[in-house]
């Protein structure tokens, strides 16, 4: 598999302490990798410095297996979309978009006409006379996005593109990149904060937290199988409970689970609301009284107070809880969980 | 007109008054102006001039030393803008982009200047300028000048750089461009406005200035406003009005050329210390 970006023990630190230590991740071509992480995890620092804009500490940045650290951002083989002021609000879109080609000395005649294709790509036929201003904010990302395309970067960068738009606008837009993606096989690295945004749109995840990678994963498996306790917190919701290692398997009052990675004393028990089940017979499982019954469209969220213990939520099918009420008692066993040592 | 008040209001109506006591204050002298400027005999009773005449514009173009300080003014201007931006451009926008320690406190200094009587400060600075022989010398004239508007210069176009976006900088660094393109293709067109403002201010300033002038300049270099003085003095006040007719007439052109660009945005912005 070619790889088309190689990051190698990337670090930068700041006086403040923020920052990134030890950063490597491989990104072949073709693929969409997001690092994905709470503000000030260092996502943002590890962008800007393979877009050149940052200086790192130590480490290497490798594009199609050339360092490029010594260039400058004019110079690198990247482009980058950022979160907004990406225009030159005194230029058409048309000098918006022909600025870097007129910077390569590409011809009047092919500059037109890649122009009118990157703008077709990007919905917005016809908009070469057009003003920024005269854009909506969705509108001008997209311009951006067609400016970073005709410059057929080896790597595109993007910042939060999106975080500034409306949520719908954001759903069309992740869309529509994924299927530039496609149609073009660029390579993307993407820098999101929104978690639904990074499991919709990747090929693969990076989690970050405090400047450290927490895991490299496709969507599925890091939704599947978080490996650290933050990474449970920080991708989709999830329910935890405290439990206790006890004969080799994890015990929550009279229930017990399976421990696999072997953990010992007292651990914390991450279950996805989905896999959690109710039981209104009597039977196994923990005790528990309904609090609350939410129709969430196609899918119920259901919360439930468990007898001396955290109150959990739980995604049922809607035709499932017709008959549940607020008030009702209900056993509660899970069908998947993964246990965590407590912090 | 009880039923008037009530159904206009008497805040609109207060407004009212108030807009035509401000019309008569400020334009008042203004028209009094005028018409001084092309009276030929205008004995007291007469509310407007007993006779209309040019007499007096001719007077003045016809003093010599008249139409030398005005083109001595403009040249004077036009040196001190030029060298201002010069001086106060690059400034700015090292104020506007790179933290150094005490950049808020040399940003201010140059407040310092409007802080004290200026009649005290030329006369030290002339002090000085004796030791330099810069008195009577055009540099001398021009150096004074440049350090009245050496605020408007700084602050206004810092904070037009300042409303450049690091971003649009660094996507055209992105597209492939050096620093010296972004910063001319770029951040230039993009703080102009604000630019703009400030030559525009800063060659009114310069046209306006007569304290300094008077004491480093004199006797060689008489510009309009102190050619203007002598002439308040020493001729009817039709002559003073011809003349400050000729004051006046390239400031409010300049303004409404720049009608555009000058906003209270602009100036107001200019003036937050950040």
């Amino acid at each position: 598999m070619d790889i088309q970006l190689s990051i190698q023990r990337l670090t930068k630190r700041y006086k403040t302490g923020e920052g990134v230590s030890d950063i490597s991740l491989d990104v072949r071509k073709g693929e969409l990798v997001t690092l994905l992480g709470p503000s000030g995890c260092g996502k943002t620092t590890v962008l800007r410095s393979i877009g050149g804009f940052l200086e790192p500490d130590s480490g290497d940045i490798l594009i199609e297996g050339k360092s490029v650290l010594k260039l400058p951002p004019e110079k690198r083989p990247t482009s980058m979309v950022f979160q907004s002021y990406n225009l030159w609000p005194h230029m058409t879109v048309f000098e918006n978009l022909a600025f870097g080609l007129k910077i390569r000395k590409t011809p009047k005649a092919e500059m037109r006409q890649a122009i009118e294709e990157a703008l077709q790509l990007v919905r917005l036929p016809g908009a070469e006379k057009k003003y920024p201003s005269e854009l909506s904010g969705g509108q001008q990302q997209r311009v951006a996005v067609a400016r970073s395309l005709l410059l057929k970067p080896a790597v595109l960068l993007l910042d939060e593109p999106f975080s500034a738009l409306d949520a719908k606008l954001r759903h069309e837009m992740r869309e529509e990149l994924r299927e530039i993606q496609a149609n073009t096989g660029l390579t993307m690295v993407f820098v999101t904060h929104d978690q639904e945004e990074a499991l919709s749109i990747s090929d693969r995840i990076v989690v970050m937290n405090q400047g450290r990678m927490e895991q490299i994963a496709s969507p599925q498996h890091i939704y599947d199988e978080p490996n650290t306790l933050f990474v449970a917190q920080f991708i989709g919701k999830m329910n935890f409970l405290k439990g206790v290692v006890d004969a080799g398997q994890v015990r929550l009052d009279d229930m017990l689970l399976p421990n696999p990675k072997g953990l010992a004393g007292n651990v914390s028990l991450a279950v996805r609301p989905e896999d959690v089940m109710l039981h209104e017979a009597e039977g196994q499982g923990l005790a528990g009284t309904i609090k609350q019954v939410m129709i969430l469209g196609h899918y119920a969220e259901v919360s439930v107070d468990l007898q001396g213990r955290e109150t959990i939520r739980a995604f049922r099918p809607r035709d499932q809880v017709k008959h549940l009420h607020p008030g009702q008692e209900v056993k509660v066993t899970f069908g998947k969980s993964i246990a965590y040592p407590e912090q | 007109m009880r039923w008037f008040v009530k159904a206009v209001g008497p805040r609109k109506i207060f407004e009212f008054v108030l807009l035509i006591v401000f019309v008569i204050f400020f334009l008042g002298p203004l028209l009094n102006l005028a018409i001084l400027a092309f009276t030929g005999k205008w004995n007291y009773p007469d509310v407007i001039p007993h006779e209309w005449s040019l007499k007096w514009w001719k007077f003045v173009f016809q003093q010599e030393d008249i139409a030398k300080s005005i083109g001595l003014s403009f040249v004077i201007a036009s040196i001190v803008t030029a060298l201002s931006i010069v001086l106060c451009i690059p400034a700015a926008y090292a104020f506007a982009r790179i933290r150094f320690p005490l950049s808020r406190f040399f940003l201010f200094s140059f407040l310092l200047t409007h802080a004290f009587p200026k009649m005290g400060l030329y006369v030290s600075i002339a002090v000085l300028f004796f030791k330099l022989g810069l008195m009577n010398t055009l540099p001398g004239v021009v150096l004074i000048h440049i350090i009245n508007v050496l605020m408007f210069m700084t602050w206004i176009p810092t904070a037009a750089f300042r409303n450049v976006h690091t971003a649009q900088e660094e996507s055209a660094r992105d597209v492939g461009a050096s620093p010296l393109r972004v910063f001319r293709t770029i951040t230039l067109p993009l703080a102009m406005p604000g630019i703009l403002v400030a030559s525009i201010f800063t060659f009114l300033n310069s046209l306006d200035e007569a304290q300094g002038t008077f004491l480093v300049g004199i006797p060689n270099y008489k510009t309009m406003p102190i050619v203007m003085y002598s002439i308040v003095s020493d001729y009817p006040a039709y002559a003073g009005a011809v003349f400050s007719i000729i004051l006046t007439a390239p400031t409010i052109i300049l303004l409404l050329a720049a009608q555009r660009f000058v906003s209270a945005d602009v100036l107001s912005s200019g003036f937050q210390i950040k």
